[in-house]
């Protein structure tokens, strides 16, 4: 799934920058990746999503390589084939959750909102059990419901690869074992692959692969 | 597909403070500026129209602003009293043809204009509903009035005391609607026309009382003799004309001697007109003769000197006003720095962002472009008045 050979990226503005020569993810793996902070876990999400482009290298998620790709089309690639889940949520209080859930679809014309994605965001959100609280505004939600949306909302464009980035830091120790299951759940039921940063190393025992951020520059997280 | 308006709109719904206060000093910035123009506009319609329809006004010396909004637009400010006699004394010199003007008191604070029936042809007045005044204490009244008060003819209107608490000062006048205007979008539709005679009733010159001859109440009769009753002010006297109290009615003392606020002089022709303005030149004569339209002029020459410094002060004001909303705009991208970054990393363009907040800024000026055009058509709406209240 995700293909990663000599990547070099530095940050114009501090001179932090990141080298890892070689990296692979199988298709469906579930793999953890800690290290300390500053060490550059979430920009590897940022570049894995495209966001941020390499310096030098390459990068290739789901066969397709995404600095060989044009801003439009790999900003489409993004939000059709990655799903996005933050520490803080990052849902927006004025819409309810429903809307938040549909959001991807009504900021890019590469998805198309109907009333069978309608149909199947009420059904995640059931799964997830917010399906009673979709017409409530995000900020009215507890933490766990909020993060519970927020899985909601990367998952229903069916994405092939989900980027968790600390995506359990802001919940208690009960909801956040039981959050990290459902998001399992869910990533099985569609086939993805989860990419996920943790600090959190009660959580490790759970993922099918981790990997030491110090590991990709001594080379030994291939 | 892109739902920029959905999203923008639930933001704005959501931040309902904001939004209102936002669409408030949009609408403000635009309609004081077109509201202005509109009463502006209307005023010098009023004013210039009716003044260049009214050749020469005679009057008591004194202020010839107060004189002809007085005469033309029935202000409140009331000139110096000229008698009857000055009208026919017009007359008399065959260059010119004169309507009287008696206009002092109010109706339910509507002006009561006393005058000549010639005034309806003069001012081409139409009337939508009745018959002109034929009766002493018989009325017409302008459409405005009409459907402010919802009168028509047969109905009454009292006119009004000028003060509550002088009890030998004027009382009020029963007054019969005969006949409503059609409307003339001039002070006239919020005009009480009467026969000046009957504005005189109101005055108390011509007024009307039991019989004193006959009556036998002592505490009335001050003093009897064969020729002469000398009544007290107890004395009843009649607040409406009636068929049966309208031969009580009389005068004392010589009628060429009442009083008027003006004549409206109609010269026979240009020479005609500039012959009567030199003989009213004598500085001791204590009258005075006014082309309206000179007045009107210099009047209008001062309101657009202030429509100058309005739209000065307008134009800074706005300015800082929508410097102030670039600020908002400003701050509020600040503020939601994050979500614009949330949604740039799930794939957004920059370019939908700017949709996104393009989007609410048409929102809030879609609807402060609503506000605004009720509120201008309010105003055009009610521009007569508002110019009456604002000008005359």
């Amino acid at each position: 799934m995700i293909s990663i050979e000599s990547l070099h990226f530095a940050y114009p503005q501090d001179g932090f920058s990141l080298q890892i020569p070689a990296f692979s993810v199988p298709t469906g793996q579930k793999l953890a990746v800690i290290g300390p902070s500053g060490s550059g876990k979430t920009t590897l999400l940022n570049l894995v999503a495209g966001i941020y482009p390499p310096d030098s290298g390459q990068i290739q998620v789901a066969g397709v390589q995404l600095n060989a790709l044009a801003d439009a089309a790999r900003r489409d690639f993004r939000i059709t084939q990655i799903g996005f889940v933050f520490q803080d949520f990052e849902l927006l209080d004025y819409l309810s959750v429903l809307d938040n859930i549909l959001h991807p679809y009504r900021i890019t014309r590469a998805l198309k909102l109907t009333p069978g994605v309608d149909r199947r965001a009420r059904e995640l959100a059931e799964q997830m059990g917010i399906g009673d609280k979709l017409q409530r505004h995000a900020g009215d939600l507890s933490q766990g419901e909020k993060q519970r949306a927020a899985i909601c909302r990367a998952l229903l464009p069916q994405p092939k690869l989900i980027l968790a980035d600390e995506a359990t830091g802001n919940l208690d120790p009960d909801n956040k074992l039981h959050i990290l299951d459902l998001l399992f759940e869910a990533v099985d039921q569609q086939g993805a692959t989860l990419l996920a940063v943790t600090h959190d190393h009660e959580l490790l025992p759970r993922f099918g692969r981790v990997v030491d951020f110090n590991d990709f520059r001594s080379g030994s997280a291939v | 597909m892109i739902d920029s308006f959905y999203i923008a709109w639930k933001y704005l719904a959501f931040s309902k403070a904001r939004s209102v206060t936002l669409v408030a000093c949009i609408t403000l910035i635009a309609v004081l500026p077109l509201a202005l123009e509109i009463i502006l506009d209307e005023s010098e319609h009023q004013l210039v129209e009716r003044a260049e329809h009214t050749p020469l006004l005679v009057g008591a010396r004194g202020s010839a602003l107060d004189l002809v909004m007085n005469s033309l637009y029935f202000a409140d400010e009331v000139p110096g009293r000229i008698s009857l006699a000055s009208a026919d004394a017009i007359t008399a010199t065959d260059l010119a043809f004169a309507i009287p003007l008696y206009v002092r008191f109010r109706a339910r604070g509507f002006p009561i204009v006393g005058t000549t029936l010639d005034y309806f042809d003069f001012r081409r007045l139409r009337l939508a509903a009745g018959t002109p005044f034929g009766l002493l204490g018989e009325c017409v009244i302008g459409a405005s009035v009409a459907s402010e008060l919802g009168l028509q003819p047969g109905d009454s209107l009292l006119s009004s005391p000028e003060t509550v608490f002088d009890l030998a000062g004027v009382y009020p006048l029963k007054m019969r609607v005969a006949g409503v205007l059609a409307p003339t979008h001039s002070a006239d539709d919020l005009a009480v026309l009467v026969d000046v005679k009957t504005a005189w009733v109101i005055e108390g010159l011509v007024h009307g009382h039991e019989d004193v001859a006959r009556s036998r109440d002592s505490s009335v009769i001050i003093e009897r003799s064969e020729s002469n009753v000398i009544a007290n002010a107890k004395l009843m006297q009649y607040t409406e004309i009636t068929e049966a109290n309208i031969e009580a009615f009389h005068l004392h003392g010589d009628p060429t001697g009442y009083p008027l606020t003006a004549v409206i002089a109609l010269p026979h022709d240009d020479k005609a007109a500039a012959i009567l303005r030199g003989r009213y030149q004598n500085t001791d004569s204590g009258y005075q003769i006014v082309p309206p339209a000179d007045v009107i002029d210099t009047l209008m020459t001062n309101i657009f000197r202030i429509r100058n410094v309005l739209d000065a002060v307008i134009l800074f004001v706005g300015l800082a006003t929508l410097m102030a909303l670039v600020l908002v705009f400003a701050l509020s991208l600040r503020l939601r720095q994050r979500e614009i970054d949330t949604i740039f990393r799930l794939g957004c363009s920059r370019l939908t962002i700017a949709q996104l907040l393009g989007a609410e800024i048409v929102i809030i000026a879609a609807f402060s472009a609503v506000l605004c055009l009720l509120i201008l058509a309010v105003v055009a709406h009610y521009d007569q008045q508002l110019v009456r209240a604002l000008f005359i």
